[in-house]
């Protein structure tokens, strides 16, 4: 679950770390408000994602008048597919320097690395490129998780020895994360030192493992509401299903997320663009492919569906009536090619001709039928 | 000759009275695979599908001699099962669960630097098989015939469907081995290819990837240092769109590797056959 700014900023101060004065505005009369009260403020956007500064979700506001005028412009706004819900309107911090703070999972080093740089700031990445050196690592035992010299060493090695004593110490009131939250990737950039000398968050991203999210039921019911995703996405994660929307006009459905990713690519490459897919995961039982066809079904933008279901466990002729039941039950109208293969494959693939379906014998040649039917205009 | 797992490989099944534990263990049975017990914290003493059940790996290791276990029990407990399997001995752990919290196999993997002998695939992963002679895990037996080609995989169903491309046109497999798509695993691409080139029953070798991490492009670097073994790989999700991306953490450490083009592209570099789709890997593994 990515969190929104203001979410991971209530977690960081949760776990003792400073952060700048803010309220939450759901409507420009609120960012009026919190301007009134708070005075001059960077009325920011709300979204799961990252570049909303690029995308215009920032703007800086001395008045409510200026406060209201920036919320009604950001608040609705669409960022990277996100729409904005809610703006944070929070007060500008008099910056003496920016510092770079993060932690992830390192995939090749099965690992959690901790990573801070001098040189904090938006143009981080290209940092990391040019001078890699300039970002000091630590990957702690994730058992007890750093030790008090391993901080003082990072802290040293990134170059901010002379801030030595309040970083480590802000380094780990961040680690809690791990152990506390489950997080699999937190970040502070900038990590605001200000004219005054104190140590501030000036932004906060945090993942928290979607695995361990029986763990803090707790953050789901706090924060999961808020952030208002794609509607299919949302409607497909109540059902219990791995969807993701897309911009094309198939819709996929296949069974575990290696042959899904490839199905994606067969469509794409005999011409056609999905609108979106759904891993039914292992085994394909009826209400399951239902389930996945109804959320397929949703977004108009489908014209056609394509079902690729390798039979390992669960046989062909099962799969094939369980398609057939999905179909009937939902009165489903449009083309629809089934791409059955495994176990009894023969035997479900009669079945699907019976009932007016048609079956391709190759994933690829399932493809290509797909595309060339939905290019015909479509009867929902 | 095989990879891991033959005829001598003694099994128990962590979570074996379960609804998932029970049927694939009547699966493994039927393959032939010598399961010899399995564990069931409160049921120790009784027997199931006729073996005997423990309550710890402990006693069933003292009981039954076993060197091998697969895991069916559900993530919040799979953890601590891959731990206690390595502290007892084993040397081939299988973790089949789905969904385990990363932060606890990160633990879990830095756990089993203190015994080198156990080798964990997995987690989320569906096992191996060595066609003919044993499985451990999920692999349906009924797209695998015993053969020299060696199959290792990220994904579960596009080993089914590779396995079974395999079977049809009569090219039989040595060992298949799914490693699983979890960010933090055991056995890795490069382990297992190094296995394979060590096998000499392993003639041919077909590599399934997909985008994300660099244990492909790894794989490919050794194979790049000189194989016997003639390679086809395929690489799932060319056309996956990007994450929608929140810091810039992992892009700090990732760069640019992790795509299906550099993935191929590292393949490609080892001068080793790239499958455009999982149907051509047949064709190109005939030509290998």
């Amino acid at each position: 679950m990515k969190l929104l700014e203001y979410q991971a900023k209530e977690l960081l101060a949760s776990l003792g770390i400073q952060i700048p004065h803010g309220r939450v505005a759901h409507t420009p009369d609120e960012a009026a408000a919190a301007c009134a009260e708070l005075g001059p403020v960077a009325i920011k956007a709300q979204v799961p994602v990252g570049g909303r500064g690029k995308a215009g979700g920032i703007k800086l506001a001395k008045t409510p008048d200026e406060a209201r005028a920036a919320a009604q412009q950001i608040i609705g706004m669409d960022i990277k597919g996100f729409k904005v819900p809610l703006v944070y309107c929070e007060t500008a911090l008099e910056i003496e320097r920016e510092i770079y703070l993060g932690f992830t999972v390192d995939r090749d080093a099965r690992a959690n690395i901790l990573m801070l740089s001098s040189q904090g700031g938006m143009e981080i990445e290209q940092v990391a490129e040019e001078s890699p050196g300039s970002i000091a690592r630590l990957y702690p035992n994730p058992w007890r998780g750093p030790l008090d010299f391993e901080l003082t060493q990072l802290v040293y090695d990134a170059g901010l020895g002379e801030l030595a004593r309040p970083i480590s110490s802000l380094i780990k009131k961040l680690y809690r994360a791990i152990p506390d939250l489950d997080a699999v990737t937190a970040e502070i950039n900038p990590l605001v030192i200000t004219k005054k000398g104190e140590v501030v968050a000036g932004d906060a991203k945090l993942e928290i493992d979607e695995n361990a999210a029986w763990r803090h039921k707790d953050l789901e019911q706090r924060f999961g509401a808020v952030i208002e995703g794609d509607p299919f996405e949302v409607e497909a994660k109540k059902r219990g299903l791995t969807y993701v929307s897309l911009d094309g006009e198939i819709g996929i459905v296949g069974n575990g997320a290696g042959l899904c990713m490839s199905t994606l690519d067969l469509v794409q490459r005999a011409g056609g663009k999905a609108a979106n897919f759904c891993d039914i995961g292992g085994g394909a039982k009826a209400e399951v492919v239902e389930n996945a066809l109804a959320v397929i079904l949703m977004n108009p933008r489908v014209k056609g569906v394509l079902i690729n279901v390798f039979g390992g466990i669960t046989r062909g002729d099962e799969v094939a009536k369980g398609i057939v039941i999905a179909r009937d039950r939902l009165q489903m109208k449009l083309p629809l090619v089934v791409r059955l293969s495994g176990t009894r494959e023969e035997e479900g693939r009669a079945i699907l001709r019976q009932h007016g379906i048609e079956p391709g014998v190759s994933a690829w040649e399932a493809a290509q039928k797909i595309v060339g039917l939905t290019r015909a205009p479509a009867v929902r | 000759m095989s990879i891991l797992l033959d005829a001598a490989t003694r099994v128990i099944v962590q979570g074996i009275t379960g609804r998932e534990g029970t049927f694939h263990t009547e699966q493994m049975l039927e393959v032939g695979t010598k399961v010899v017990g399995g564990t069931s914290p409160g049921k120790g003493g009784t027997t199931h599908l006729g073996l005997p059940v423990f309550n710890t790996v402990a006693e069933a290791v003292r009981a039954t001699d076993a060197n091998a276990s697969g895991i069916f029990v559900p993530p919040p407990f799979a953890p601590d099962a891959i731990m206690e399997a390595a502290a007892n001995g084993l040397e081939l752990i299988v973790c089949i669960t789905e969904g385990i919290p990363i932060q606890d196999m990160i633990q879990v993997k830095d756990f089993l630097r203190g015994y080198p002998k156990a080798r964990l695939l997995g987690a989320n992963c569906p096992g191996l098989i060595t066609p003919g002679v044993a499985k451990i895990g999920i692999i349906p037996q009924r797209i695998t015939s015993p053969g020299h080609v060696g199959l290792v995989s990220r994904s579960g169903t596009l080993t089914y469907e590779v396995g079974s491309a395999l079977t049809a046109a009569g090219m039989g497999q040595s060992t298949i081995v799914g490693i699983g798509g979890d960010p933090v695993l055991g056995l890795t691409f490069r382990d297992v290819v190094e296995m394979f080139e060590q096998d000499p029953q392993t003639t041919h070798l077909v590599v399934i990837g997909e985008i994300g991490g660099s244990d492909e492009e790894r794989a490919a670097e050794l194979l790049a240092r000189g194989s016997r073994l003639k390679t086809v790989a395929f690489i799932s999700g060319r056309t996956a769109p990007e994450g929608k991306r929140m810091g810039h953490a992992g892009a700090i450490i990732s760069g640019n590797r992790g795509t299906a083009k550099s993935k191929e592209e590292a393949f490609k570099a080892a001068g080793v056959a790239v499958a455009e789709t999982t149907d051509d890997i047949v064709g190109l593994l005939r030509s290998a």
